[in-house]
């Protein structure tokens, strides 16, 4: 489907041909991307060689470089670009969505159902064994499917638009109730009990393998297919859901769709690294300001950049007070926040 | 939040003043309950204790008998858990505190609303922070003396120092490993771990037992490394502390598996990973002698035989 320039709110670029603008913009974010994690598993706490980190003659068990690089540093640059991206799409297909700019991927209570999953388990089912997975990210996922499906079935009427007023204030709801459970759960527990939950709610990319990064790789690979799917649609939908039902967009269909991927992403990314926030309010915004508001070029950039912009604050997170370790969750919103008001004073 | 607060403060003070009135009143004396003859007439008679490593000082400098009220986070010793609870350090029950009639509360540092509390109800408080073993030793004599066991406070704590140093001369010929003390991580994975950073008690009871904390430069009581640090720091033995639920052969082993991933930190290689469960290890108090003897059974069992 094609739309004329026309309809779309604010365009900042001129027009030109939307392909050579996508081409323009994937290469510059992409290009960014990339040059932030390659450089990144080169800085750390610690200074390595990357002759050493290569050399096949020592073996892997012997070499600290090496385990340094493959053990402590990809695996967080990695999910540090996963998450990232996955937070910054869902951001910017939820506030298409629910035509609201302050949506963010915990929003919809997903985020919440799938922290009182992860603090349940953490207090109650530590030494739980499911085979290779620990027990944390599991009951997180399933935290979050069950929110996302209590307001997934508030919001929809069978052959009818979703309507995105009970989704927002549903999954604020939400969010506030499993808030207060999971502050419940935080009081009645033991002392350091109560610390690793509150650890957990900050964020963490420290992984030390790549195990949970592609057991979370379906979710995201399939919130991620659909996305692609939805660009053209939301640029219509963010205008109004009648507007849209006119030119021809099946608004019940792309409403669910949108809702179903935003919730595998958030579930994903949560699981993997638990609620990081600020990335996947503010990279969106930040993107718009400088692209503009086409979804067809938002949402790729805004992934990109999204990646990019946690890959460097985990960067931050981890050597600033080495040996001690910063929070990703602190450093996402103690970098993000100045620079989007700077940015925000210098557009006004 | 805060007009909550406020008002529970201002219900605080009012319940403090009416107590206050009570007593001025002629409101009968509180029951002391069966008065042993040595007990002495000038100390406290009816103590509170806020804080579980006070009350383990006090039953330790033998002044158990006084003692009306507990923190909610008290286990040791079972007396202590058979008495009423106040709360913990975040969330001390005042009224609850006020309604056991105290002469003394014994308070941690952080907790100034509730000395103000005290102070306003006309009541001594006794306000203490953890600072290693010399802190636990110097509380056991503060606390003799405010709570008229003064030389009882002396022996216990001079009893403790003994038992360390007797600890600390039956490892000090044998090598001091570089150890990781960790005392707090995501279950079944390396995730937010908690270890001790280079002050605090634990710190202090692995010089005891005879070990080097691998993060003894970083003064602070707790360090979250990442692991790329514990690979640099390479422990050559790793000391896992809990609290409660000893875990089976099964989680023990689940456990030294999360540690895999770190193959060339020499503790992992030669499987020196050790899981410690007793909750004498998270309390800063008399029975520290008893984590010292575990630490260094486990890092010097040799000494032990």
């Amino acid at each position: 489907m094609t739309i004329s320039e026309s309809t779309l709110p604010r365009v900042a670029a001129p027009p030109r041909p939307i392909r050579t603008r996508l081409a323009i913009t994937l290469a510059a974010y992409g290009g960014l991307a990339a040059v932030t994690c390659l450089l990144a598993p080169l800085v750390g706490s610690t200074q390595i060689s990357l002759a050493r980190v290569f050399d096949r003659s020592i073996p892997f068990a012997d070499n600290v470089d090496a385990q340094i690089f493959f053990v402590a540093r990809m695996p967080r640059v990695l999910s540090g670009a996963v998450v990232g991206a996955a937070l910054a799409a869902a951001g910017v297909v939820l506030q298409a969505l629910l035509r609201n700019p302050l949506a963010s991927p915990f929003t919809l209570g997903v985020s919440a159902g799938s922290a009182l999953g992860a603090i349940l388990a953490i207090s109650f089912a530590a030494d739980a064994a499911f085979g290779p997975f620990s027990p944390v990210p599991l009951a997180s996922l399933v935290g979050a499917f069950l929110a996302a499906t209590v307001v997934y079935a508030m919001a929809t009427r069978p052959g009818r638009a979703m309507s995105t007023s009970i989704l927002l204030l549903a999954g604020v709801t939400l969010n506030s109730f499993f808030s207060a459970l999971i502050l419940f759960v935080q009081y009645m527990s033991d002392f350091t009990e109560a610390y690793r939950t509150l650890r957990w709610m900050m964020g963490d990319l420290d992984l030390g393998s790549f195990a949970p990064i592609l057991g979370v790789m379906p979710l995201i690979g399939g919130a991620f297919v659909i996305f692609a799917m939805l660009p053209s649609s939301l640029n219509l939908l963010s205008v109004g859901s009648d507007i849209a039902a006119t030119r021809g967009v099946d608004v019940a269909r792309t409403q669910r769709l949108a809702f179903i991927s935003s919730a595998l992403a958030t579930a994903a990314a949560v699981a993997l690294a638990g609620p990081i926030g600020f990335v996947g309010i503010v990279v969106p915004h930040l993107v718009r300001l400088m692209t503009g508001v086409d979804h067809r070029i938002v949402l790729p950039a805004s992934a990109l950049f999204g990646a990019s912009f946690l890959v460097g604050c985990d960067l931050v997170a981890r050597t600033v007070l080495a040996p001690v370790e910063v929070p990703v969750g602190i450093v996402t919103a103690m970098l993000g926040g100045p620079f989007f008001l700077w940015l925000l004073l210098r557009r006004g | 939040m805060v007009v909550v607060k406020k008002r529970l403060i201002v219900l605080a003070a009012l319940l403090a003043m009416a107590a206050g009135g009570l007593k001025a009143s002629g409101y009968p004396p509180p029951d002391d309950g069966p008065v042993s003859g040595n007990l002495q007439v000038s100390g406290p008679r009816r103590i509170v204790s806020a804080v579980p490593s006070l009350t383990e000082m006090l039953y330790a400098i033998g002044a158990g008998p006084q003692v009306v009220g507990v923190s909610s986070y008290d286990e040791f010793p079972s007396e202590a858990t058979k008495l009423p609870r106040v709360g913990g350090l975040l969330d001390p029950d005042v009224e609850r505190i006020l309604s056991l009639r105290p002469d003394l509360v014994l308070t941690y540092g952080s907790q100034t609303t509730l000395e103000a509390q005290m102070a306003r109800a006309g009541i001594k408080v006794f306000s203490y922070r953890h600072g290693g073993i010399e802190g636990i030793l110097q509380g056991l004599r503060d606390l003799g003396v405010a709570t008229g066991h003064a030389a009882e406070g002396e022996k216990t704590a001079r009893d403790l120092r003994q038992k360390l140093d007797a600890i600390r001369t039956r490892v000090r010929t044998y090598a001091r490993p570089r150890v990781l003390l960790v005392f707090g991580r995501q279950p079944q994975s390396l995730q937010q771990m908690y270890v001790s950073g280079g002050t605090g008690f634990l710190n202090d009871l692995l010089d005891i037992a005879g070990a080097t904390n691998v993060f003894a430069d970083v003064r602070r009581e707790s360090v979250q490394p990442s692991q790329e640090t514990v690979l640099t720091r390479a422990p050559q033995v790793i000391v896992e502390v809990r609290a409660n639920n000893p875990p089976t052969a099964a989680q023990i082993a689940a456990e030294r598996r999360a540690w895999a991933p770190l193959a060339s930190v020499p503790a992992v290689r030669s499987n020196n990973i050790h899981i410690l469960t007793a909750d004498y290890y998270f309390v800063p108090g008399p029975r520290v002698a008893m984590a010292a003897e575990g630490l260094a059974r486990t890092l010097h069992p040799e000494a032990f035989r």
